[in-house]
């Protein structure tokens, strides 16, 4: 096709004479602001190779002006974080209750670390605040299954429950509808009983004929943890029955459910993640979220709190810093506090 | 039996090596499937076997019925419409299923606790985001490229599309890819690598469906009427020749077992990110570019009447475009195990790219010059015109997030999100958009498009769409990088990370509203199309539709 060169009357601008299924093209120069913008690019491009790290060489690359180097940065930074630190998660570590308790700058230490690690490690399952979720327990209430003073929140914290720790924390409900060790009419009943002993019996009204027929049950199947009179058993992780605060829900059915499936939810072993210095400082975070509990003095049993029967656990007699703990320091303080720095 | 039956039908239909060649290749498949579907070691790869069978065996009765209906008059004098045809319908509905995907992973990030099905793991985010990815870039964008590519080549080469029955051959394969992948994503079959989820099974067919189509391609050019090649058909070979590279090193993988869906990859580490963000990279460069811009070249001088701006122009942002995007991958890897150099590489390339870019964008708006006043009365080239301006937004926008330290702040957030939807919805959307409403009456040869005020109905539905999302997007992706960062004097974190997810919430559903519109929009694009195709007017035949008298006169 022959090529035929036209003036293009709107812009004034030649055509190249090449037609494509009557598209034709303009000869029109490259904008000038469009070539200086790209070799201003270029020029930066340059500036920005000869002074940072750029060009791979056969066994380095090229340092550049700068001797930039991130990794080198970032490693300084975190030791400038750990040291900033160190010294608070230390008092922390080596703090007795006492110590806690008259110490404001240590406190606001603690809440303000333990505030973070929870956010991050904590808030998904037990909720902003400690507010709970179905399965997992609210924190911020008085109500503690496991105990809740500071020495017992840090013990569950350390071994976890139902968790691979070697000393976890461990009840086993039985699942009495599943396994089949009542019957659905036998439940009912036990549901009834157990509904008449808790505060929930002021909204539920139990049935008193099924409730009658449920309390002979419950003392040969559940006493032996909840207690006689559902009083609960923090030695076992047994929770109280007679206050209306229920882990895997307070309707009927929810109840009903919980005694059919025993379920038992696990929360993992927090020794091996954090340092002591952490650990203090969640516990104390937790401990402050409105339901802590005085620390029991050792082996007498533990005043205060709801429950009648709480008492003194393993923990109480452990010692805060643990000398194995002390070494883990820096280990800990990676995963725990840095690995929130590297954002 | 069916082999001789296929070659007594080949004989009495006369030999065809298209048609040979395609069967052949089916046959080999069915072995293969039946062989894979017997031994398979995993159910999903028994499944994915059936279905390639039935792919192959619906493909090789449908070649036997053609040569039962024996020899054809020769067909050379006009122009292959209907396999472009094919893909138009294809394209409207890839679109509406991977937008109606879009949707709904968009709602079940508003309201996980409404849209989150616990006894359904298949129609959860984890296997409906691949899908979605996948179904608008490769199924809508895919079919797109292709349908486009072969109605522009054959004008601006004024020649036949190459290869007999081999297109066919193209469209149908491909869209086989396109089932094997979002079944096998529903299955939970992937090899976890971002648009490029699809197993080495799937890879492979898609690696000879796309040479074919390169053959195809190569083949027209080969035989056109027109001394020079035109610009669009430099980027849609740009497009297919480095999309066929990307995808066989990426999926470079060894199968644990050639009867089951799972591969491990032949990079390791660091590299393997690297290929990765190469080719992920690289596939928004040619797939969501190149191809696109080739659309561009054609439509948009075609619906404005208008020559292109600069020729010269074209060839400096065509060559500098193609050198220049292929090192921009690492930009996606900042502030990771990968070596800082190679991470300058990555930022500095990308903006060098960033005047390349814009060099398609000028071509594109500036091609205008002396039409302007047609943006008021034809909403289709409005559609195009703010698809370029999109694409300049965008291509803008790439290079200022490539810097290290905008994308300290940046990566990992929804801004990240906010940015490929806005190229995504605005410039791939909006450019396709304007080629189908272009081609629709063109292709079933009526005057215009059904209705030009849907069409109007669709453009601003859209452009809000795309408001509400990338407006959202950026202020709740920079918000989100802004808490991820904040200290307090003790030197902890301020905001726990879940505490920024909750921060989301409203502007999560702000991006679903914008999808939803957007969604709306395309299902209007469907109907004013498909009442344009079944329209009973009486035929309107254009000039350009037959290469023939020009042939002749050559």
């Amino acid at each position: 096709m022959a090529e035929k060169i036209e003036r293009d009357e709107v812009s004034g601008t030649d055509t190249t004479g090449h037609e494509w299924d009557g598209i034709k093209e303009l000869d029109t120069p490259l904008p000038r602001w469009w070539l200086y913008v790209f070799y201003a690019t270029i020029a930066a491009s340059v500036i920005y190779w000869v002074l940072m790290p750029a060009w791979p060489l056969v066994n380095s690359y090229t340092p550049g002006l700068l001797n930039w180097s991130d990794r080198r940065n970032v490693a300084a930074e975190m030791q400038e974080l750990r040291a900033a630190r160190a010294p608070m998660f230390e008092r922390l570590a080596a703090a007795g209750a006492a110590d806690l308790a008259n110490d404001p700058e240590l406190q606001q230490f603690a809440r303000a670390a333990g505030e973070s690690v929870f956010g991050d490690n904590c808030q998904t399952c037990h909720g902003a605040g400690g507010a709970g979720a179905p399965g997992y327990p609210v924190l911020a209430d008085d109500v503690w299954i496991w105990g809740g003073s500071m020495a017992d929140i840090e013990h569950t914290l350390r071994v976890g429950i139902r968790s691979s720790h070697p000393e976890t924390r461990i009840s086993a409900m039985p699942a009495f509808g599943r396994d089949g060790l009542l019957t659905p009419q036998q439940i009912g009943d036990v549901t009834e009983y157990v509904i008449s002993i808790s505060a929930a019996n002021a909204r539920l009204q139990s049935d008193a004929r099924a409730a009658g027929r449920g309390a002979q049950l419950y003392q040969e199947q559940c006493a032996a943890c909840h207690g006689d009179t559902g009083a609960g058993d923090r030695t076992q992780g047994a929770p109280s029955l007679n206050d209306d605060v229920w882990l895997y829900g307070g309707s009927r059915a929810e109840i009903r459910r919980q005694i059919e499936l025993g379920r038992a939810g696990v929360m993992p072993s927090w020794d091996h993640r954090f340092d002591a210095g952490t650990l203090r400082a969640l516990a104390y975070y937790v401990h402050e979220m409105g339901g802590g509990e005085p620390d029991a003095p050792a082996v007498e049993p533990a005043s205060g709190g709801t429950a009648p029967q709480g008492t003194v656990t393993p923990t109480s007699a452990r010692a805060p810093a643990a000398p194995a703990d002390a070494e883990r320091i820096d280990a800990g303080q990676d995963r725990g506090g840095e690995a929130n720095a590297t954002r | 039996m069916g082999v001789i039956a296929g070659c007594k039908l080949m004989v009495k239909g006369g030999f065809r090596e298209d048609a040979a060649g395609i069967l052949l290749i089916l046959v080999i498949g069915i072995g293969l499937a039946l062989f894979g579907a017997a031994r398979a070691i995993d159910a999903p790869f028994a499944v994915q076997m059936w279905t390639m069978l039935t792919g192959f065996l619906l493909g090789a009765a449908a070649i036997l019925y053609d040569f039962g209906k024996g020899p054809k008059a020769d067909a050379s004098s006009r122009y292959e419409n209907g396999v472009v045809k094919a893909g138009v319908i294809a394209s409207m509905f890839w679109g509406i299923a991977g937008l109606l995907v879009g949707v709904i992973i968009a709602l079940q990030l508003s309201f996980p606790n409404i849209f989150y099905f616990t006894d359904h793991g298949w129609l959860n985010f984890g296997r409906l985001r691949p899908l979605h990815t996948s179904a608008v870039i490769f199924a809508f964008g895919g079919n797109v490229l292709i349908a486009t590519s072969f109605y522009v080549v054959q004008r601006t080469c004024r020649a036949r599309l190459a290869g007999g029955l081999w297109p066919w051959f193209v469209f149908w394969g491909y869209q086989l890819f396109i089932v094997l992948a979002a079944t096998g994503y529903l299955m939970g079959v992937t090899q976890s690598r971002e648009y490029a989820e699809p197993p080495w099974y799937t890879d492979l067919w898609l690696t000879l469906v796309w040479v074919v189509y390169l053959l195809v391609f190569l083949g027209t050019i080969w035989k056109r009427q027109e001394k020079h090649i035109y610009v669009a058909n430099w980027f849609y070979l740009a497009f297919i020749v480095t999309i066929a590279m990307l995808h066989i090193v990426n999926n470079l993988a060894v199968p644990v077992s050639f009867a089951g869906s799972f591969s491990y990859s032949a990079f390791a580490g660091v590299q393997d990110a690297l290929t990765q963000w190469w080719y992920g990279h690289n596939a928004v460069g040619f797939f969501l570019t190149a191809g696109f811009l080739a659309i561009m070249y054609y439509f948009i001088p075609k619906q404005a009447d208008r020559p292109v701006y600069s020729y010269r122009l074209s060839i400096i942002h065509f060559w500098a475009l193609i050198f220049l995007y292929i090192w921009a991958g690492p930009h996606h890897l900042h502030y990771t195990a990968l070596p800082q150099w190679a991470q300058t590489l990555g930022a500095t390339f990308s903006i060098m790219l960033w005047m390349p870019s814009w060099g398609g964008m000028i071509n594109g708006l500036m091609t205008l010059s002396g039409a302007w006043d047609k943006l008021r009365t034809d909403p289709v080239l409005r559609m195009l015109v703010v698809s370029v301006a999109f694409y300049g937004m965008s291509t803008f926008e790439g290079p200022v997030m490539s810097i290290r330290a905008v994308n300290s702040l940046s990566h990992y957030t929804d801004w990240t999100i906010g940015h490929v939807h806005s190229g995504a919805l605005g410039w791939v959307g909006f450019v396709s958009f304007g080629a189908l409403y272009c081609l629709a009456p063109w292709l079933w040869k009526k005057k215009q498009v059904h209705s030009l005020a849907l069409v109007d109905w669709h453009f601003w539905l859209a452009t809000i769409g795309i408001v509400l999302y990338i407006t959202s997007m950026w202020v709740a992706g920079i918000m989100q990088g802004l808490m991820w960062r904040a200290y307090n004097d003790l030197g902890f974190l301020e905001y726990s990370f879940v505490e920024s997810v909750e921060a989301m919430h409203p502007y999560y559903i702000i991006r679903a509203v914008g999808g939803a519109l957007y969604l709306i929009g395309a299902l209007i694009m469907a109907y004013n199309l498909w009442r344009t195709a079944t329209s009973k007017e009486p035929a309107h035949v254009r000039a350009a539709d037959t290469p023939a008298a020009a042939v002749a006169a050559e």
